[in-house]
């Protein structure tokens, strides 16, 4: 298997670097509305693969559908953009066929926690080395700005135009408590330490769930009254708290509080791994 | 929102005093004006105010001199518009 | 000397055989009556030759993972009955959008809904034309005994890597759920048939353009080749179009890779129609009893032949014209309330009498029941 690494001439900066990473041939700038935090998240991304050092043909980055879900179109990368919700079906499949490769899945709140959701907690549960960015940006962009699991109790929505009467999901706790062995929160505003997670994520071996807290301002901002993505991105700022600040506060001070940087790691068993010890164990016998 | 006290006080010891200088080099930082979608991000997260935003709101180097290469303006454009020649 | 090559075998194991013997090194699947031996076969026997089992958290997650087990460079399958065949369809649109080769078995049962879990049927014929949404064309395969279930799994994986495609392998009930004594092919003894992987430079390489053979190359994953796969309308680039002239190409080409090359894909088997005045036209399980039927009206001087359908879709219309230009009736068994009648029909000269036979009471159609049927219609 051969790895053409095709680079255009080297950067002459690191800024330089994201240009590189770009998908040749596909038209720029990216179809996100202006200041989306989605490219802030695609440029961490990056910005992390490029310090990790990994090749470019043995990374596959997997989507679903919606706004987050376009990103692997923009990264020369091998691209996969399946169906909603199930971007963590076909990554176990890519995965699982061929170890090697270093999956990164994109998804957003809705397509991983609404449709996806019973894929979400059994690749969590597998352990299976697949890294899962999750933007949450708390609505349903692409379609318009409907409310998704994880839109605030009280919030507005197309959906909810009353507000939201439902309850929403963390998904750093539901990730860790399906087992997933990499958990970490990080915010747009926040794009070095977002650069940093990334990073953790995808080097741990096992299933790494990083959440991004992300700016709609176009429907999430704009229906609840958060002003435009720089305001949304200052709000990430003053309601971020570090989770060792965080230990030390009690539940009512956490209530409206982002809880960022890693937040659970340890280093359980993968999935391919075992199933190589049973593919082992059985050829083996011959 | 408005910068916090500190911050505004901050902002302005450090103008001027960039420890880069730009007089007998390049600029310090790239505009792709075809790719920017003036989002204003850079121009409002910039800790010196290097930037001001022409008539279309997409940034123009208005005091080069106050870049500290801090890099906050290129890791946060979400369209990949800004580079640096120095980082 | 023992002839290791004779088998007891149970029709879902068949397709095990069949399948491994292509080339299928990736399963991923869900349990469910009566197809779930097939995946316990694959979790026994990928191991031993360094293939990938999974059994996903549902029919959604199966087909997701084998369409991607197949993108990054393994021939992928799963198998299932009616109502999980139902949950699968939106992934298997995609392959069929994204020209991903992909193999899936349903073992029918009685339906609709949850229906019969034990008994047979072969009420999901359209289905596999007709499934996923939209504007696609599909290959279908059926075999009617546990010998020719493995064949028909090695040509159904044949045809998924020529015309990158999922196929659809028809099975039901009956067969899946017996045993008998076969041979198994030797090593050799039938063609396996892998994708064509791109010669062009990676600069150069479109992934989806028009070829003379209709099918682009597929690289795996790994090989050089980093393209975009999506389930949106694409360009040859794989890139996302809104332009009618592309959409219209993209489309085109989904259709023409398949009917254009049909007689690579048609399969059918013809008895005693010579001089057949009558005939019978029927596919999978059924077509045992036919031809019993068959032999026996033969010897009672009654001129009847049978043409048994291998490639369900797509449907065999020039096939079927000729083969039955001679003859004034038609009769069509199925397990089902009429389902491929409607193509016979579609396709016969509006003055042939076609007779629907139909059972879907959850038995099966017996010899004596098809000469009951011959004798009304003679």
């Amino acid at each position: 298997m051969t790895t053409v690494e095709k680079t255009k001439a080297a950067p002459r900066q690191r800024s330089d670097v994201i240009l590189n990473y770009l998908r040749p041939k596909k038209k720029f700038p990216n179809v996100w509305c202006a200041g989306c935090g989605n490219g802030i998240v695609m440029s961490a991304i990056v910005r992390a693969i490029d310090k990790l050092g990994l090749s470019k043909d043995e990374i596959v980055m997997v989507s679903g559908i919606g706004c987050t879900s376009r990103m692997p179109i923009y990264l020369d990368f091998n691209a996969l953009h399946t169906t909603h919700g199930r971007a963590l079906p076909f990554a176990t499949g890519v995965k699982f066929a061929q170890p090697h490769l270093k999956v990164i899945v994109v998804t957003g709140d809705g397509d991983a926690l609404a449709i996806g959701g019973n894929h979400f907690i059994h690749a969590c549960r597998r352990n299976i080395d697949i890294t899962a960015i999750l933007v949450n940006n708390y609505i349903y962009g692409m379609t318009g700005g409907q409310g998704s699991p994880t839109t605030p109790t009280a919030a507005f929505s197309t959906t909810t135009p009353y507000g939201n009467v439902e309850k929403h999901f963390d998904p750093c706790k539901l990730a860790e408590a399906a087992g997933a062995s990499y958990v970490a929160r990080a915010t747009v505003y926040h794009a070095p330490q977002l650069e940093k997670a990334i990073l953790q994520a995808v080097d741990h071996r096992g299933f790494s769930f990083v959440e991004v807290i992300s700016n709609c301002h176009t429907y999430f901002g704009r229906l609840n009254r958060r002003g435009d993505a720089v305001s949304m991105l200052k709000e990430y700022k003053e309601r971020s708290v570090t989770s060792a600040r965080a230990k030390r506060m009690s539940p009512e001070e956490l209530v409206d509080k982002y809880v960022i940087g890693t937040l659970y790691e340890d280093d359980k068993t993968e999935f391919c791994d075992e199933y190589q010890k049973v593919v082992d164990a059985q050829m083996g016998e011959k | 929102m408005t910068e916090s006290k500190a911050e505004q006080k901050s902002a302005s010891e450090k103008k001027g005093k960039s420890k880069y200088d730009y007089s007998n080099g390049p600029p310090p930082l790239n505009i792709n004006l075809a790719w920017c979608k003036a989002c204003n991000i850079c121009i409002a997260l910039c800790p010196t105010q290097v930037f001001e935003p022409d008539r279309d709101g997409k940034p123009v180097l208005a005091r080069s001199e106050d870049c500290n290469q801090c890099a906050i303006c290129w890791i946060h454009c979400p369209d990949f518009a800004i580079t640096s020649n120095y980082k | 000397m023992v002839d290791t090559q004779r088998k007891l075998l149970l029709g879902n194991l068949a397709c095990v055989h069949g399948a491994i013997y292509a080339g299928m090194r990736f399963f991923a699947g869900y349990p469910i009556t009566p197809s779930t031996e097939v995946a316990e076969g694959c979790s026994r026997e990928l191991p031993r030759i360094g293939g990938r089992f999974i059994q996903m958290e549902d029919e959604i997650g199966s087909i997701g993972a084998v369409v991607g087990a197949s993108v990054s460079g393994l021939k992928a399958m799963t198998a299932t009955s009616g109502p999980g065949y139902s949950l699968m369809v939106e992934n298997i649109g995609y392959a069929y959008m994204t020209e991903t080769p992909c193999v899936i078995i349903n073992v029918q049962r009685g339906g609709p809904s949850t229906g019969l879990p034990t008994k047979g049927s072969q009420s999901d014929t359209m289905q596999a034309r007709w499934g996923p949404h939209g504007d696609y064309t599909a290959i279908a395969v059926a075999p009617s005994t546990v010998g020719d279930t493995v064949t028909e799994t090695i040509r159904a994986f044949n045809l998924a890597e020529r015309f990158r495609t999922p196929v659809t392998i028809l099975l039901d009930e009956v067969i899946s759920h017996q045993r008998e004594m076969i041979s198994l092919p030797r090593p050799g003894e039938h063609q396996v048939v892998d994708r064509v992987k791109p010669t062009a430079s990676p600069e150069e390489f479109e992934p989806f353009a028009h070829t003379a053979r209709g099918v682009s190359p597929m690289p795996a994953y790994g090989e050089g080749y980093r393209y975009v796969i999506t389930g949106l309308t694409h360009d040859a680039m794989g890139f996302t179009t809104n332009r009618p002239d592309e959409i219209k190409q993209k489309l085109d080409k989904l259709r023409n890779k398949i009917l254009n090359f049909k007689s690579e894909i048609t399969k059918l088997r013809i008895e005693m129609m010579d001089d057949a005045e009558i005939a019978f036209v029927s596919y999978g399980s059924v077509s045992r009893a036919v031809l019993l039927a068959v032999a026996l009206a033969r010897n009672a001087g009654v001129k009847v032949g049978m043409i048994q359908l291998y490639t369900v879709w797509p449907f065999p219309d020039d096939e079927l014209r000729d083969y039955l230009a001679g003859c004034h009736k038609v009769i069509v068994p199925e397990l089902n309330m009429g389902q491929i009648v409607r193509e016979v029909g579609r396709v016969l000269p509006p003055d042939t009498e076609i007779h629907s036979l139909l059972r879907y009471d959850g038995e099966i159609l017996t010899p004596m029941q098809l000469l009951e049927k011959l004798e009304e219609v003679m």
